[in-house]
């Protein structure tokens, strides 16, 4: 069977030029002699002009980049060597924001909050979407209804969310302290406690957004063709071995690019702590996004604001690099 | 899992500020100088169309305005104050020609010279010189010149629900003056149960930061202080031991402090707003607040005097656009005279509240010196809406206090003081000579930077 290619390459008999049709055959093709190469011109014209409305699509898209995305961000580096009011020109400071960053305490308690943030929202955040997710696909009954709960909250606006949790987490009139209340177990500080306070965000944030998660591993779990649990079946092996066997190598790929994804997230964790404790109980839940906003909006310290952004852009990218790497090399 | 895809709207907030920086391009300030010497100066301040009345008002004093000074224009703009889009405004060369602030923000906004040097016109301007020093030292940069003017005050006192007092046998024409008062009274209050709590407090949000520096205040003590032309932090002193025992002891010892903390305005204004709530500390300028917002009465509450011997004042005024021209300033100035500082107008005001529902006679704006304060004074009495009884515990004491400003780089300090306040109301074994000591190591090295 031949395939005939989508798209032309330059083989293909769109884009040859037939030997024996000369160049001026097209009134406005350039004479050859004019340019080097010989029918090169004409092609690269008549290639461009096939190509405008896409090449002007592109440059759309490259200039929105360029100006939203790649020169803010940019601007951002260099912002970190500079000291800017705004009321004068930028005045550049060397590595002075960088070292003020470093020295203050509060860098390393954010860094550390952020570290078990992230290592508890791989932990809550990671594994609960998975099993949602299996059980839900083996559900016979009531999925679609259930699928639909579980991805509710994601339709919630964040702050909706943080103010309901800030209900739930109440220690007066409060829903957990309630329920605790009816089986006779202590009620808790799930804010005011600095030991409680980080998993009391993680909890929200695990509710709030792993509907998206389940969903892509449902459609991933969809994915994976039923004769390989068939044959899992018919071999006697457990339902243990058929989630260890067939469902995680087969969701592979997808779990390891949400595992990315999630730990990029969380460890801009921003929204929760500010909501909810405003970086207390004595800095147990100050993180790192927390503190650029502060140095931004709060001290109008757009320097070390930029200083910690670069540093995050370092950890985040290196992580991106090396677990790519990793996961590759294994692969 | 987290959503990392909208989690990436938060991706830097320094990266989202150079944005602001990239539009600054695209900006420009709308006002202008006209030919024939009229000046159009952008103003903030104006009351949001939600409060039709005051937007009325307002929109009023800018027509008498533009009458009475033919070649000024007032382009009037809602908005006051907002840290978080003051930068990128300037940036973008949207930032008003006279712009609101609270007394928090001039010294910082004057040491990075975001705002504009209006001393040399403010000769000859009608009441400014009975402005009070401890007003224009706010506005006063380390230079000796002036960077602003204030139109708003407030002292910090206690404010307290009058029927909850009365149920616990308190008297309350007779508010507490000492902290040991306002414990008893609080553990009195909170002994009437159903969920009411005696005494509650801001721990978050640089709000706690700011009240653990009035109690400290109010204790004799203080937060910084220069020594050797270096500021250097004084709380770690018997007065700050003192305040926060007092609070820990209301919270843990006497329960009387309720146990949901971390809370900030909003929460202590909802739970005096609901009738669950004996005292907090607050400026007489939160009581219209929760009358209009929790739709309760005037005469429910009263004001105290802050207990101790001196209290943290607060307040706003008016900074000028460092891109302003002389022109302009010199309208600003005159505009914020005649709207803010005129107390020939204070009857032509109080006469037009009288019939609305704007409170008259609250203990709030004494920003002149004793004799134009007191003309000031008798015009709102005359003229009073609420209940100024209530107010007569503060009034009293009041004016004995010693009025005290917010130490520099105020809302760094509080971050960290804020944290102080966390942990004694959330931890019953917290070691406040511990905290004290770690928080002013902290404090020096943010104090370092003041010129």
């Amino acid at each position: 069977m031949t395939v005939q290619p989508l798209t032309p390459t330059p083989n293909s008999p769109r884009e040859k030029p037939a030997p024996t049709a000369p160049p001026t055959a097209r009134k406005d093709a350039a004479p050859s002699a004019s340019a080097p190469g010989g029918a090169s011109p004409s092609r690269r014209r008549r290639r461009l002009r096939e190509n405008l409305v896409a090449y002007a699509f592109l440059t759309a898209g490259v200039l929105c980049f360029a100006l939203f995305s790649w020169y803010p961000i940019v601007r951002g580096w260099l912002l970190g060597f500079q000291q800017v009011t705004f009321a004068r020109p930028a005045e550049w400071v060397g590595w002075d924001n960088f070292r003020r960053l470093f020295e203050d305490p509060l860098f390393v308690t954010a860094w550390r909050n952020t570290g078990y943030f992230t290592l508890l929202a791989l932990v809550f955040g990671f594994a609960a979407p998975f099993f949602t997710a299996v059980v839900l696909n083996e559900l016979r009954h009531g999925r679609a209804y259930l699928r639909m709960t579980v991805y509710l909250p994601v339709m919630l606006p964040p702050i909706v969310t943080m103010l309901l949790w800030r209900w739930f987490y109440d220690p007066g009139p409060g829903l957990f302290n309630n329920a605790l209340e009816l089986v006779h177990l202590p009620a808790q500080q799930w804010l005011e406690s600095e030991n409680l306070a980080m998993v009391s965000l993680v909890l929200v944030s695990t509710w709030a957004n792993m509907g998206t998660t389940t969903l892509i591993y449902l459609a991933a779990l969809g994915g994976i063709p039923g004769e390989l649990y068939e044959a899992a079946e018919i071999d006697g092996a457990s339902i243990r071995r058929r989630l260890w066997h067939v469902t995680l190598p087969q969701m592979r790929f997808i779990l390891m690019i949400t595992l990315l994804l999630q730990v990029i997230g969380t460890m801009q964790v921003f929204i929760e702590p500010y909501v909810l404790t405003g970086g207390g109980p004595d800095d147990a839940t100050v993180t790192v996004l927390l503190l650029l906003y502060r140095y931004a909006f709060i001290y109008n310290d757009f320097g070390m604001a930029s200083a910690m952004s670069t540093v995050l852009f370092v950890v985040l990218g290196t992580f991106a690099a090396v677990y790519l790497r990793l996961t590759r090399t294994k692969g | 899992m987290a959503d990392s895809l909208s989690r990436r709207g938060f991706v830097g907030a320094g990266i989202a500020s150079t944005l602001a920086l990239g539009l600054s391009a695209c900006g420009g300030s709308s006002s202008s100088e006209g030919k024939g010497g009229k000046v159009t100066i952008s103003v903030n301040g104006m009351p949001p169309k939600t409060q039709p009345v005051d937007r009325k008002w307002y929109e009023q004093d800018v027509r008498d305005f533009e009458k009475s000074h033919p070649n000024i224009r007032i382009d009037a703009r809602e908005g006051y104050m907002d840290p978080k889009t003051f930068s990128a405004k300037l940036a973008g060369g949207q930032l008003e020609d006279v712009y609101y602030v609270y007394f928090t923000d001039p010294s910082g906004l004057i040491q990075r010279r975001q705002g504009a040097d209006i001393t040399p016109y403010l000769k000859g301007v009608p009441y400014i010189e009975d402005v009070a020093p401890a007003f224009k030292k706010v506005f006063t940069g380390p230079d000796g010149k002036i960077y602003g003017l204030p139109n708003g005050q407030y002292s910090l006192g206690l404010i307290y629900n009058r029927d909850l007092f009365k149920k616990a046998g308190l008297d309350p024409d007779k508010p507490p003056t000492t902290w040991d008062e306002v414990r008893e009274a609080a553990r009195r209050i909170t002994a009437l149960g159903d969920g009411i709590v005696g005494y509650a407090d801001y721990s978050k949000n640089n709000q706690g930061g700011w009240h653990l520096t009035s109690w400290v205040y109010s204790l004799g003590g203080d937060i910084a202080t220069r020594q050797g032309g270096r500021w250097k932090a004084a709380f770690d002193s018997d007065a700050g031991r003192q305040a926060l025992t007092h609070l820990h002891d209301m919270r843990w010892t006497d329960r009387s402090m309720g146990t949901r903390q971390l809370l900030q305005i909003e929460d202590v204004q909802k739970m005096m707003g609901s009738g669950k709530l004996g005292i907090y500390m607050a400026g007489p300028d939160n009581i219209p607040t929760i009358v209009k917002q929790f739709e309760r009465k005037y005469s429910e509450f009263g004001v105290a005097a802050m207990p101790g011997t001196a209290t943290l004042g607060g307040g706003n005024g008016f900074m000028f656009n460092p891109k302003a021209t002389p022109e302009q300033i010199k309208a600003g100035v005159q505009w914020i005279q005649w709207k803010y500082l005129n107390p020939d107008r204070t009857q032509h005001d109080d006469k037009r509240a009288k019939g609305g529902a704007v409170p008259i006679g609250l203990p709030l704006d004494r920003l002149f010196t004793a004799r134009t304060q007191a003309e000031v004074d008798a015009v709102h009495a005359r003229y009073a809406t609420v209940p100024q009884t209530n107010y007569k515990p503060f009034m009293e004491r009041n004016s004995g206090l010693t009025q005290k400003v917010e130490p520099p780089n105020a809302q760094q300090i509080y971050t960290v003081l804020d944290s102080v306040m966390q942990a004694v109301l959330t931890r019953e074994n917290a070691d406040i000579g511990h905290l004290l000591g770690d928080a002013a190591k902290k404090v020096d090295s943010i104090l370092a930077t003041v010129k």
